[in-house]
């Protein structure tokens, strides 16, 4: 795939680092405000495939790369068990009723940061599991479109 | 509020149909971006912010690499000739339009009135979420708590179809042809 104009690609390096700390913003306030893991993901996603739509796939060596989104995602979705397991593990020692996602950290306050349990760890866990998949097959496609083009 | 959604739902089936039968394809593509972003002021009109920034995020994504892809490939619609002299396909068509009317109105005669519900599931999550879950944002709140088992089924089902991909578009592996 080619890449496009230098116009193009100029504001893509201006835009494409606040488009990616929104993401991160929207990830750590998934709680507070409205959004979550699955408007996170997306942005973070969206970054990356802005960059890689701008600069082609001479980007970073593309044709080879394409191990560590895939890794990304599968490390969210593990991440995610691993929570919610972990909840029905701890709640027995700690004496809750052991349920599968039980919310077994303190509440907190309602509207700080650190607050509703484990209700962030799986927003941050539904985050890179959505944002890794998305551009996994985005990069997907591109890297199969260009072997072909040969 | 009414009037306004239903300008809109017209306005959108009105790009729906324009993108089935536009020539170009970039102009079907631009299109279809209205249905999607008609789609962004109902649910903000409805008050749901958290759906209104997944749905815009998503459509913009999608619009650009319909774009890209259309511009990496060809701008014409491949016609193919269907013969149309016999009538038997309007005829079809027109049945299955009167009977879904038909069965649609018999359907929502049972709905409660618009902007108003009556769950009691819901109305004892929207009293109790943010005391019991500590979210203040309750959509998180009832996604990741009270449906955590949902939120599970919906990464698998993306995981899935990411490995999916994977293997059908691999390159490793591939006898060579």
């Amino acid at each position: 795939m080619k890449g496009m104009t230098i116009i193009v690609k100029k504001i893509t390096q201006i835009i494409a680092g606040p488009i990616f700390l929104y993401g991160l913003y929207i990830v750590a306030q998934g709680h507070l405000s409205p959004g979550g893991g699955f408007a996170a993901g997306s942005f973070i996603a969206g970054a990356f495939i802005l960059l890689v739509l701008a600069y082609g796939d001479k980007l970073r060596h593309l044709k080879t790369e394409e191990f560590e989104s895939s890794l990304i995602e599968t490390l969210g979705i593990l991440f995610f068990i691993i929570t919610a397991l972990g909840a029905l593990l701890l709640s027995i020692r700690l004496g809750f009723i052991p349920v599968f996602f039980k919310n077994f950290l303190t509440k907190g306050i309602p509207g700080n940061l650190f607050s509703a349990g484990i209700i962030p760890l799986l927003n941050i866990a539904v985050g890179m599991e959505v944002g890794g998949a998305l551009f996994t097959i985005f990069l997907e496609f591109v890297i199969r479109s260009s072997k072909e083009g040969k | 509020m009414e009037t306004l959604l239903i300008i809109l739902l017209l306005l959108m089936i009105a790009g729906a149909i324009y993108a089935l039968e536009a020539k170009d394809l970039l102009s079907a593509v631009v299109s279809f971006g209205i249905v999607g972003f008609g789609l962004v002021i109902c649910f903000l009109l409805l008050q749901a912010p958290d759906l209104a920034i997944v749905q815009v995020v998503v459509e913009v994504l999608v619009l650009v690499i319909m774009i890209a892809v259309i511009i990496n490939t060809t701008r014409e619609e491949i016609k193919e000739k269907i013969p149309r002299s016999t009538y038997i396909y309007y005829i079809l068509g027109f049945i299955f339009v009167v009977g879904f009317i038909y069965l649609f109105a018999v359907s929502i005669q049972g709905l409660s009135e618009f902007g108003k519900h009556s769950t009691r599931m819901a109305t004892e999550y929207i009293k109790n979420g943010a005391v019991k879950t500590g979210s203040m944002n309750l959509v998180s709140g009832v996604v990741l708590d009270f449906r955590g088992y949902d939120t599970l089924g919906e990464i698998t089902i993306l995981f899935t179809a990411v490995v999916g991909i994977l293997t059908i578009l691999r390159l490793k592996g591939r006898k060579h042809e």
